[in-house]
């Protein structure tokens, strides 16, 4: 059948009714006349003729009824049909409606919000040309990203894997336009970046690598399309002008592509600058081997090659380095491929896993929807039975009755489609615009597109055909004769079975997901409550970067301390101090320690790997942080002064074996410096909220100096008055001096944001599951109780005490919600499992959780339960036998 | 009309598929066509046609358009289409192996079997 013919007789049917009837009357009377003519011809008059031409046609209205039917379509007729039919009977029954809808609408809504963010995290590629063959180099060892300078370039140089290889970097600026200098990030990226992703400006020029000639040689800038816009107002006329990052003057050559973030999934950076001029941000040098701080380098792979070719490749180079420069290259040898826009695997994989398992529980709740709907229907199908036999009975088909329950089905499966699908996308566009780690300049992104819908329309219709399935067995087997005789005071028997099942089912998916809320918000709770080795209350962090006001060394120092000074008699403040990087900051640095009888020193000789921090005089008071022994630093731990540290508990327990016996011994660095201990503090923690005790230890600041440092203020006073207070004194110190202030806990929204977002995420999961649950159960306890109306007429006639016609009327619901509750609740503790990989201190086998979940489960039950149980106690007998 | 045949289901399509194939002919032109083929053989209900017809349009067999007929009176011709013609070349051929299949068959004898 030829398509387009099919459909211009349907369009034809349904869009010019009135033409197509008056040309088929038209048609078939210029037959009848075309014969007349023939039969006038032989001899008949003209009436004989025209009567008899009529005759032989046969009959009209017959074969123009065929004829019509003949332009196809009939199926939408009777589907229109169905739908006028369902749309009718849904009418009659608005509770009904409003309870499948609502049901289904928070069930495919909570899909199609996961799906977006899975979407969006993991599906979506970057944003540029052939992001299939895009990939980073992860180093296997450490399992980093990390490079430093010579060897990315070894490696672009000598690969034979990829069209080209790039390198970026992020770091912070001060970027001064002539008036008031803003704090911006920068992604320093190769040379070759846009070169090699394929990307075209769209506004002036990028830079490439004929433009880089050694250290701090180009002074370039592309300003990203967004920020351009938003800190420019789309002023052409700035290309070509001359700014100033850091006090060194950058001409802005360009702005990129619209909708182009770079080459990190969220991450949305302000300018691009050349990674050759990275001396001007940051301490690192461009000639250290072994000092690895580019971010991450990636590429196109060749066409032809794949990754694990790729690893092999990049191995024989890093074996060949690690050779050459035995002393810095030593883990180079063994290297794989990894995604680039989340970072490889470190957050890759726990957030494909997080995700995947939330995917998996949003499609649970869809399941527990679908299986209420379903029992729902099933009853509302019973209660038709009386209906359908009839229409049975006055000859409709079968299929007919059950095309019209699917029609209804259908139409309230796509209503809450819709419904649901409205609500995600409000709540999408909130999550888009949240910006959840405040010193990060992060996004997510996740706006629904056309997959999200698509995927959201295919659930609901799929839902919708799940639910409609559950009564056809009823349909199918009702016998019109046998219901119509028996009236409406059927038995409740085997028919319950079915519906029985999927409740059982339906609770113990509500009650898992209740069980997992729980969990993760327990452990939520407790990982916020825990000791992390320095106190969080009372704190405020007041970061700067002494290169962004152009500072450089004994000034820089100098600078510190009457920063210092100045904060600490701001009235109110207990104590201020400053550190490079904090425990459970954005940054952290981390070194390799020696024991002091080591003299080769080599990587692998190492005694511990540890995090390092340098902080000033104080930092113990101002941080929080108990000292065990020993002494805190002073103002006179400085250059003149051999080099003393303070090490927590677990350095000193690693390195010398106890507490005491650290305590004035010494520990090297990799540059061969001999450090003295003077003093032992508690453990915290440093890089992740779940990690084990980890060696760190601090040095002076002036004996080990940072431009970049966070102060840290204690003080009870209000925090919302005493930012600004600082952000004053500051200001009077150095005008020009880039200053943010926040709290000591938004400083940890990074390592809470998995957890936090987990617990909301679970914890709506939870709250959907348990709504689920009430409705299910109140379904099935009105059922019962309606359905056993003059049974318990009869009992209280009989003279039934309240607590018997109770358990007649709702023993069945509850004994399906303890064995429902029962199965969810030890699922839940084996899934459980699961969620302690995400959420801190998540443990199933908590009492409290334990006995929160049957808690949980008990009160929905009485809540579900309470109205069918008042109606039961309620029934007047009277009344009820008199109706019959 | 007793000695009319009855037209076998299906046969109808491709006879109007014939003679449409001859030349563009409104309904009652088809109708007096297949009487002449057929030498008046074969019976059509004349208002049978209809349906057909436009189920061979809707199918994108045939199209139509109005004209005049000789008679001088408005009247809708129908031609074969691309894909009508092929399908009356695969109809025909089809038909004359079920002819002469069916007729093999009920020549042969019991020796022959």
């Amino acid at each position: 059948m030829k398509l387009p013919a099919y459909l211009r007789s349907i369009a034809a049917k349904f869009f010019r009714r009135a033409q197509l009837a008056s040309d088929m009357n038209e048609e078939l009377h210029s037959h009848i006349a075309h014969r007349a003519d023939d039969l006038e011809r032989s001899g008949l008059t003209h009436q004989a003729a025209e009567r008899q031409a009529r005759i032989e046609f046969g009959a009209y209205e017959r074969y123009r009824e065929a004829s019509y039917e003949a332009l196809g379509g009939k199926w939408i007729q009777g589907f229109a049909q169905d739908m006028r039919l369902s749309l009718r009977t849904l009418r009659k029954s608005p509770g009904f409606l409003v309870a499948t809808v609502l049901t289904l609408a928070l069930a495919i809504g909570a899909n199609a919000v996961v799906f977006s963010v899975l979407n969006a995290f993991i599906l979506k590629p970057l944003n540029v040309p052939n992001p299939e063959n895009l990939y980073g180099i992860w180093r296997n060892a450490d399992a980093t990203m990390y490079e430093s300078y010579p060897d990315y370039i070894d490696m672009r140089d000598r690969n034979r894997s990829f069209d080209e290889l790039i390198a970026y970097t992020v770091s912070e600026a001060g970027l001064d336009t002539g008036d008031n200098p803003s704090h911006v990030w920068l992604m320093e990226s190769s040379g070759n970046y846009f070169d090699a992703l394929g990307l075209q400006p769209y506004l002036g020029r990028v830079f490439h690598a004929s433009d880089e000639h050694g250290p701090s040689s180009a002074p370039y800038a592309v300003l990203t399309y967004a920020y351009w816009q938003s800190h420019f107002q789309s002023d052409r006329s700035i290309v070509g002008r001359v700014v100033r990052l850091n006090k060194h003057p950058y001409t802005i050559v360009g702005i990129g592509p619209p909708d182009f973030h770079g080459t990190l999934l969220f991450f949305n950076p302000d300018v691009f600058v050349p990674i050759v001029n990275h001396q001007q941000w940051g301490d690192n040098d461009l000639n250290n081997r072994g000092d690895r701080w580019i971010f991450m380098t990636l590429g196109h792979l060749k066409a032809g090659v794949t990754p694990a070719q790729a690893a092999g490749d990049l191995d024989r180079i890093g074996t060949d380095l690690a050779k050459t420069y035995p002393k810095y290259d030593e883990k180079l040898k063994s290297f794989s491929l990894a995604r680039p826009s989340l970072y490889g695997d470190y957050v890759g994989r726990p957030m494909r896993e997080f995700l995947s398992g939330l995917m998996l529980l949003a499609g649970l709740i869809l399941l527990a929807a679908c299986a209420n709907l379903g029992s729902l229907f099933a009853a509302r199908a019973a209660d038709r039975s009386r209906e359908v036999a009839l229409r049975l009975a006055l000859g409709s088909s079968r299929r007919r009755i059950l095309r019209g329950l699917f029609a209804e089905a259908i139409l309230i499966s796509l209503a809450g489609g819709a419904v649901g699908l409205a609500g995600s996308v409000v709540l999408l566009r909130g999550l888009s615009e949240w910006q959840p780690i405040s010193q990060w300049p992060l996004q997510l992104n996740v706006n629904p597109d056309a997959k999200v819908y698509l995927v959201a329309l295919l659930l609901a219709v799929v839902s919708g055909i799940i639910f409609g399935a559950v009564p056809v067995r009823q349909v199918l087997r009702a016998n019109p004769y046998e219901i119509v005789k028996a009236g409406s005071s059927r038995r409740v028997g085997r028919g319950f079975a079915a519906r029985d099942v999927l409740l059982v089912i339906q609770i113990a998916i509500c009650a898992v997901l209740v069980t997992s809320s729980m969990v993760a918000v327990r452990g939520l709770a407790r990982s916020l409550h825990e000791d992390f080795g320095f106190s969080v209350e009372s704190r405020l962090l007041v970061d700067t970067n002494l290169s962004m006001a152009g500072y450089k060394g004994e000034q820089a120092a100098a600078m510190q301390r009457r920063m210092i000074e100045a904060v600490a008699a701001i009235p109110g403040v207990e104590s201020a101090a400053l550190a490079d990087t904090l425990p459970l900051g954005v940054d952290s640095n981390d070194t390799a320690v020696f024991t002091d009888n080591t003299s080769d020193l080599k990587p692998s000789s190492a005694a511990a790997e540890c995090y390092v921090y340098k902080v000033s005089p104080g930092y113990f008071h101002a941080a929080g942080t108990t000292l065990l022994s020993g002494r805190a630093f002073t103002w006179t731990d400085d250059k003149d002064e051999p080099p003393v540290a303070i090490v927590n508990r677990e350095f000193a327990r690693r390195i010398f074996g106890s507490v005491e016996k650290a305590l004035g011994g010494h520990f090297k660095r990799r540059d061969g410096t001999r450090i003295q201990v003077v003093g032992v503090a508690e453990e915290g923690k440093y890089g992740s909220l779940t990690e084990d005790p980890q060696p760190a230890f601090f040095l002076s600041i002036l004996q080990a100096p940072s431009n970049v440092t966070t102060m840290e203020v204690r003080s009870d006073r209000d925090q919302q008055q005493l930012g600004p207070a600082i952000r004053a004194r500051l200001r009077n110190m150095d005008a020009g001096l880039p200053v943010f202030i926040e709290t000591r806990l938004k400083a940890m929204d990074a390592f809470l944001f998995g957890p936090r977002m987990a617990t909301i995420a679970l914890g709506v999961l939870g709250v959907m599951g348990a709504m689920l649950s009430i409705t299910g159960i109140f379904g099935l306890a009105a059922y019962s109780v309606s359905k056993q109306l003059r049974e318990l007429g009869i009992r209280i006639a009989l003279g039934a005490k309240r607590a018997e016609v109770l358990q007649a009327a709702l023993a069945r619901p509850v004994r399906l919600l303890a064995f429902g509750s029962g199965a969810g609740l030890l699922l839940g503790v084996l899934a459980s499992r699961v969620l302690a990989l995400i959420v801190y201190q998540a443990t199933p086998r908590d009492p409290l959780v334990l006995a929160g979940v049957v808690l949980a489960m008990g009160l929905l039950g009485l809540l579900a339960t309470w109205i069918p149980a008042q109606r039961a106690l309620s029934i007047d007998p009277l009344a009820l036998l008199r109706e019959e | 009309m007793g000695d009319q045949a009855q037209l076998l289901p299906g046969t109808l399509d491709l006879l109007i598929l014939k003679a449409v194939s001859l030349g563009p002919l409104h309904g009652y032109g088809v109708l007096l066509r297949i009487g002449q083929m057929t030498g008046q053989a074969l019976l059509v209900e004349q208002g049978a046609l209809y349906p057909a017809l436009f189920r061979l349009v809707r199918q994108g067999l045939l199209k139509a358009s109005w004209g005049t007929s000789e008679n001088n009176r408005r009247a809708k011709f129908y031609e074969l289409t691309v894909a009508g013609r092929k399908r009356f070349r695969e109809e025909t051929e089809s038909w004359n192996r079920l002819a002469t299949a069916m007729s093999a068959a009920l020549a042969s004898r019991a020796e022959e079997v």
